[in-house]
């Protein structure tokens, strides 16, 4: 949490002086910060990290919009700095997967705003690239404003602007430790001497972990080789007079790059073994031939990237005489998620971390951390990057170690949207486990949980709902998804169905502060009556969305928080940062304590009636509230809400009980037809269905509550985080509109029926990207399909002019258009829109 | 011409050294390796006598088997053959003994050596004898410190830098020759040679180690200069103190 | 328990130096030279030096550690399948014979036995100081003729074009390292060499990256240079380069890096980049000679 503008005022030490310190530092001067030090145990200009000698291109188009920004961001500084050589960027297609890969490419760039960008056939590389053996390339995605920066002379140039701006710098000043006082950083010691301070930022690349360490906390990263060789000089390049005149190449297939670099060529891989170290596997400076982070090259692991090389380019790379001069295996910082970790740590207060930040993002990211310190809040959202997401098991060395080895080959993988990670499952199992197991759940890892993400067992519905239930019939579509879900959803639509929900983050605000609190952090009234459910939105300090979240009031001073697995943790975080400062609320994560089973379709009271006593009619129970009820031996917190949208409970109990629960409903619901539905279901068709936004897809810090369509009643006369903006908002014409279209026609040109996925441009039929008055595309914010209504559904945000009940416009997706229609354009359902089954 | 280069492989130091535990070697933990500078150019010489004479070039070394490496490395600059004496464990030989096993290596090749370049002493140990020894055990000529070598009707005229200039000796071949780093400027291998020498020949053995008689018993790291520098500035602003000390050291 | 000690010349310190280590291993000292008058053959002198060795029985025989110390001395050992410690600092008798020997020019030093009679070791340069009365007590040395064929032996002596100050003999050095940058870099480190009547240096990474000849090279494979004061500018200090300038007297660091080795070698440290320092002191140099 941000210290808002008494930031100004206090005392901040940044240790780790590579780009991404010096770019923190200096813009933590341009907010006003003006007592800041920035410490590193290395000399300088050159402390001796991985800004040193890291391979410093620039490809701004990514499938992560988080990413994209943090890039774009930083290039846009880097232009600032005029450190940057445009040069062009090209990623190679060798095989007929790729190129499909490649046209999702030229989605991901028209969704983000990246133009231009082409796709190129091998006579046009050749162009381009006169040293490249075409004849081995399919074809080209081409990136003409990639380019290469010089992060060392950026860092340097930031790091004097701050020095102007009155920070202190210690250069070879070594951390010896880290005084934590109550939770709450006080001290750092060091070669130097003490200094006491009120924030202290890690900004230390692959040596992260071992700092935070020092003070208890942890960086979930690991410091990984990459190879990377220096030939020269080549003959083509001897007269050239920049750093580099050609394209860089990214030979995705073979997970390599090769680039000029003077007169010679950088070739770097990413396909050699994973290999982690320790942070303690780090050389000092002066043990270290080079540099610490450029360590010796084991000529083995290069040895077929040097035949691939060699065959793409032989006209450099087979000239006998052009000489491997430089050849390392250079150390960089990997994730367990192959996300950075921004923000402050959930161990420490005041402890930040600004760490596994690649040269690419390293000004963006410098520059978001300082509003996050500053101002609690930061233009670009990354929410993705917030060090507070992992969970415990995702902090231990095995799981970074494991997952970021599994990540390393994919760097320049095609990594499907619904692609599951193979390495460190089932880790978190709820008491449902076995009996999912049994019933042939494909399980799917939601944060650490597996969670089935469709039952085989209901195989036998495909049949019974026939030509109801879309076949996908491409098999990238079909890959990760079975017709199953769209089986469930209509079983559940139809009948009733059981829905394991144990991955939610659950926590309790209790205390005489307690509502003061949840009325704090939430947009919607919560002084509600005991038994109330509230779904509500949380807001960032500009009105943006935090999380959108449910909250049940228990009692006076009880309020418990439900909130998606995902960003649970981060969640927590949020309550725990908003606590009254009088100690007059606490915040508990109860996650660990309850379980939670969902029950939903028309004949799902039926199925409860069954198993209480308690009343839990319409009128007994209107939606919206909850009450403990007696289910067999098993007491529950019945929660009436729906986000599938039909009738039915969300019903917690204690995790120990969980599998009796189970047992029970599922035995009560045979005679009903209950089928187990899993997250298929629940994530997608179910509330795809409802148009509901989801966090992380509709709702992020970038729109706000208009924009997203749920501004519903009036604003609250309580203050809230983001009432200011919010009622701003309300005032305002919104820039984009948040609509639900379905897909008219999905046939490709080649006749195979194509099921868009998510992140896809939507376009006007003629093939024009749309961009609001902020500069924001439009693109597939979620897709999936509509069982009951038999339509594919796309959610995107739309300019107000576009964003018209029948407006007809198009998506593209792999590289071919197709026509869309805009259904809704407010947040009425394209399913029951009268929402008379949640009602019932 | 047949010519053989005895190479070992030495660890690639920084800026200082670190002694294992037992202090009985260099603490390899972040260290690569390389071969002795002036093997290096010993082998790059080689490689040159071949591309202007004809014939074959092959390097040897006594080690570990991870000195395979160093091996490669020369045969990706050009050299056509290896002979890879595997010492079991990384402690060293000791002159005698590595001398010993080169020479029956040497004596048991199929073809004799015109010339047999060794590097005037080793990076680490610097005893600098091992290439005296392997002549007198096989009866040859040997010189050494030598910077540049020319080749002529089966004779080396040869040429060592001493004060003042540099001595000349003419030796006929078959001959045993070391050379220092300087003269010549070795070659960076090229991506092709690196591939062929995956694929040259490599012949291994694992000759028996006798008991060393120059025998190390540790290793020790000398005592610092103790020396305290004297900050006369920083940046171009220390250039009139500097000039003071200059002075003083009657320089100026 | 007698040794005998190979004198290389008389007039030098090193082989004076030798002498006066010898003595730490017993009072009857034997000095003997080789007689030169048909030129260095190293092959004949080492068989002479193993001949008297042979008919003298000394407990060991020792040599200045030079090229032709260690050369001759290796030869000797060859000949009599005797193991040779080369640049000892210290020695112990004793059965084995013990000594602290150099390696890594100098970085490091070792502890070992010869197991073998008599003990050859060379003296490392500059390990003792010659004693005066032992460099007096060269005066009058017993020189003993070569023996054998010498089939190696110096033909010829070709004269060095030497165009300004040679770096062995400078008694001022400036050198240039990595920070230089390239070949053209070197222009000001020329400038201040020139200026103080030095001779330019380098690091085996300039030379490596070829912007100057080898002969520029200080190091433990380059030169050894001992001159009043070694101005080292860019360079980091690793241990194979520190090996070629210990023997300076003063050692002044121009660097940005606090922290570099090299100051812990340093007598005067500037913390900066020579780009802006060297000239800057050329600068102030004429202008205190200008007036």
């Amino acid at each position: 949490m941000g210290l808002g503008n008494g930031a100004r005022n206090q005392k901040i030490v940044v240790i780790g002086a590579g780009i991404v310190g010096n770019s923190l530092a200096y813009h933590l001067t341009q907010l006003g910060v003006t007592d800041l030090t920035l410490i590193d145990k290395g000399p300088l200009p050159n402390p001796g990290g991985s800004t040193g000698h890291a391979s410093n291109f620039i490809f701004p188009v990514d499938h992560s919009k988080e990413m994209t920004s943090l890039t774009l961001e930083s290039m846009r500084q880097y232009k600032d700095l005029d450190v940057f050589i445009e040069s062009g960027g090209i990623e190679i297609a060798r095989t007929e997967e790729r190129m499909q890969e490649l046209t999702r490419r030229m989605a991901a760039a028209k969704s983000w705003g990246i133009e231009p960008v082409h796709l190129l056939d091998p006579d046009e590389i050749k162009d381009l690239v006169p040293y490249i053996d075409e004849r081995l390339v399919l074809g080209g995605f081409y990136t003409p404003g990639a380019g290469v920066v010089d992060s060392l002379q950026a860092g340097t140039i930031m790091r004097e602007r701050a020095l102007e701006a009155g920070m202190t710098v210690q250069a070879n000043t070594e951390v010896l430790g880290i005084d934590v006082e109550r939770g709450r950083f006080r001290r750092l010691r060091t070669t130097r001497g003490d200094i006491e301070a009120d924030l202290l930022v890690i900004a230390c690349g692959c040596w992260s972990p071992r700092i935070a360490r020092m003070a208890g906390a942890s960086i979930p990263l690991t410091p990984m080789v990459h190879q990377m060789i220096d030939i020269g000089p080549a003959p083509r390049f001897a007269n050239t007079t920049k750093l580099i005149e050609y394209p860089i190449v990214r030979d995705m297939d073979t997970n390599m790059y090769e680039r000029q670099e003077g007169t010679g060529l950088e070739i770097g891989s990413y396909a050699h073994r994973p290999i982690t170290l320790q942070p303690d596997d780090i050389p000092s400076i002066e043990e270290s031939a080079l540099s610490p982070t450029e360590l010796p090259f084991t000529q083995n692991d290069f040895d077929p990237q040097m035949e691939q090389a060699l065959e793409l380019m032989p006209e450099i790379v087979g000239d006998e005489s052009v000489g491997v001069k430089y050849a390392i295996n250079g150390v960089l910082s990997v994730t367990y998620d192959g996300m950075p970790l921004l923000g402050e740590t959930p161990e420490v207060k005041g402890l930040w971390s600004a760490a596994a930040i690649w040269i690419k993002e390293g000004p963006g990211a410098g520059k978001t951390v300082a509003e996050l310190i500053v101002h609690g809040d930061s233009e670009i959202d990354v929410f993705e990057s917030n060090i507070a997401r992992a969970y415990s098991c995702q902090r231990t060395r095995t799981h970074v170690v494991d997952r970021a080895s599994e990540g390393f080959n994919k760097m320049y993988g095609i990594v499907h949207p619904g692609e599951q990670w193979a390495s460190d499952r089932n880790v978190r199992l709820a008491p449902f486990y076995d009996r999912e197991r049994d019933l042939g759940a494909v399980f799917y890892e939601g944060a650490a949980w597996e969670r089935p993400q469709w039952y085989e067992s209901n195989a036998p519905l495909l049949e019974e709902y026939g030509d109801r239930i879309n076949r996908r019939e491409a098999e990238w579509d079909s890959r990760w998804w079975s017709p199953i879900i769209n089986a469930e959803h209509l079983a559940m639509r139809d009948r009733v169905a059981m829905i394991d929900l144990s991955a939610f983050a659950i926590f309790d605000v209790t205390g005489p502060g307690a509502l003061e609190t949840v009325q704090n952090v939430a947009m919607r009234q919560m002084n509600v009556p005991i038994g109330r459910v509230v779904y509500t939105p949380l807001l960032t300090p500009s009105g943006g969305f935090k999380q959108d979240l449910t909250i049940m009031r228990l009692a006076d001073d009880t309020f418990r928080v439900v909130t998606g697995g995902a960003f649970g943790m981060s969640d927590l975080k949020w309550f725990a940062d908003h606590l009254p400062d009088d100690g007059s609320a606490q915040v508990h994560d109860e996650t660990n304590a309850w379980t939670t089973l969902g029950l939903w379709g028309p004949r799902a009271r039926d199925v409860l009636e069954s198993i209480t006593s308690d009343d839990v009619s319409h009128e007994g129970m209107p939606f919206a509230r909850c009450k403990t009820i007696e289910v067999g031996p098993v007491q529950v917190l019945a929660s009436r809400i729906s986000y599938v949208g039909d009738l039915g409970w969300e019903l917690y109990v204690p995790f120990e009980q969980g599998a009796r629960l189970w047992d029970i409903v599922a035995e009560a619901g045979a005679p009903h037809g209950i089928v187990p539905a899993g997250i298929g279901v629940y994530g997608t068709t179910g509330r795809l269905e409802k148009c509901y936004r989801a966090y992380g897809a509709e709702l992020e810090g970038d729109f706000n509550v208009v924009e997203a369509g749920m501004a519903w009643g009036k604003v609250k006369d309580e203050d809230f985080i983001g009432k200011e903006a919010h009622v701003r908002h309300r005032e305002e014409e919104p820039a984009a509109v948040m609509c639900t279209l379905t897909v008219d026609d999905h046939t490709s040109a080649s006749g195979v029926k194509r099921y868009m996925l998510g992140k896809e441009p939507i376009l006007t039929r003629e093939g024009q990207p749309l961009t609001d008055r902020k500069g924001r595309r439009s693109y597939v914010t979620s897709a999936g399909a509509g069982p009951s209504i038999g339509k594919h559904i796309l959610m995107s945000y739309l300019p107000p002019e576009h964003a018209v009940v029948g407006a007809e416009l198009g998506v593209e997706y792999m590289g071919e258009r197709y026509p869309v229609t805009v259904a809704t354009n407010d947040s009425t359902p394209v399913f029951d829109p009268d929402n008379a089954r949640i009602r019932s | 011409m047949n010519v053989l280069v005895c190479v070992k492989r030495v660890p690639l130091t920084g800026g200082k050294i670190v002694l294992t535990d037992d202090q009985r070697a260099i603490s390899t933990r972040h260290l690569g390796f390389t071969i002795s500078p002036h093997e290096e150019c010993g082998c790059e010489e080689a490689v040159r006598l071949i591309e202007q004479h004809g014939g074959t070039s092959t390097v040897l070394t006594l080690g570990p088997p991870e000195a395979e490496e160093q091996l490669r490395d020369m045969m990706a600059i050009g050299i056509d053959n290896a002979i890879h004496l595997v010492s079991d464990g990384p402690e060293e030989w000791d002159p005698q003994a590595t001398a010993t096993a080169i020479v029956a290596a040497i004596q048991q090749a199929p073809e004799p050596y015109d010339l047999i370049l060794f590097g005037n002493e080793s990076a680490d140990a610097g005893n600098y004898q091992v290439a005296i020894r392997v002549a007198h055990k096989l009866g040859l000529p040997v010189v050494t410190g030598i910077k540049g070598i020319a080749v002529q009707d089966g004779t080396l005229r040869l040429e060592q830098e001493v004060a003042g200039g540099r001595d000349v000796y003419e030796v006929p071949m078959p001959a045993v020759v070391t050379v220092k780093e300087g003269i010549n400027l070795p070659r960076y291998p090229s991506v092709p040679g690196r591939l062929r020498a995956k694929r040259k020949p490599l012949d291994a053995s694992s000759p028996a180690r006798p008991e060393p008689r120059l025998e190390m018993v540790k290793l020790v790291l000398p005592p610092g200069s103790g020396k305290q520098a004297e900050v006369l500035g920083d940046g171009p602003q220390a250039a009139p103190a500097v000039v003071t000390v200059l002075t003083e050291l009657g320089l100026v | 328990m007698s040794v005998l000690v190979f004198v290389e010349d008389p007039s030098d310190e090193l082989s004076q130096q030798a002498l006066t280590f010898a003595r730490t291993l017993g009072q009857d000292v034997q000095a003997v030279a080789i007689n030169d008058r048909d030129g260095y053959a190293p092959a004949a002198w080492g068989q002479a030096l193993a001949a008297a060795a042979r008919e003298r029985t000394p407990s060991s025989l020792i040599a200045p550690g030079t090229d032709r110390g260690n050369e001759v001395l290796a030869h000797v050992a060859a000949e009599l399948d005797l193991p040779m410690a080369a640049n000892c600092t210290a020695v112990s008798p004793g059965d084995p014979v013990t000594v602290t020997r150099v390696r890594w020019g100098g970085s490091l030093l070792e502890e070992a036995r010869l197991h073998g009679s008599p003990a050859l070791l060379t003296v490392a340069p500059h390990a003792v100081a010659a004693d005066p009365d032992d460099a007096a007590a060269l005066a009058d040395l017993e020189t003993i003729d070569p023996a054998g064929e010498a089939v190696v032996r110096v033909s010829e002596r070709v004269q060095a074009e030497t165009a300004g100050v040679s770096l062995v003999d400078a008694d001022v050095v400036v050198s240039g390292g990595r920070g230089v940058g390239s070949s053209e870099g070197f222009a000001v480190i020329e400038e201040l060499a020139a200026l103080l009547g030095g001779a330019v240096g380098c690091s085996r990474a300039v030379t490596s990256a070829g912007w100057r000849p080898h002969t520029d090279q200080v190091g433990q494979t380059g030169t050894k240079v001992s001159p009043s004061l070694y101005i080292a500018c860019g360079i980091s200090g690793a241990t194979q380069h520190m090996a070629g300038c210990k023997g300076a007297k003063k050692l002044l660091a121009i660097n940005p890096d606090r922290e570099a080795s090299i100051f812990a070698s340093a007598d005067y440290a500037v913390i900066g980049d020579l780009h802006e320092v060297v000239p800057a002191i050329s600068a102030e140099i004429r202008k205190v000679r200008g007036g």
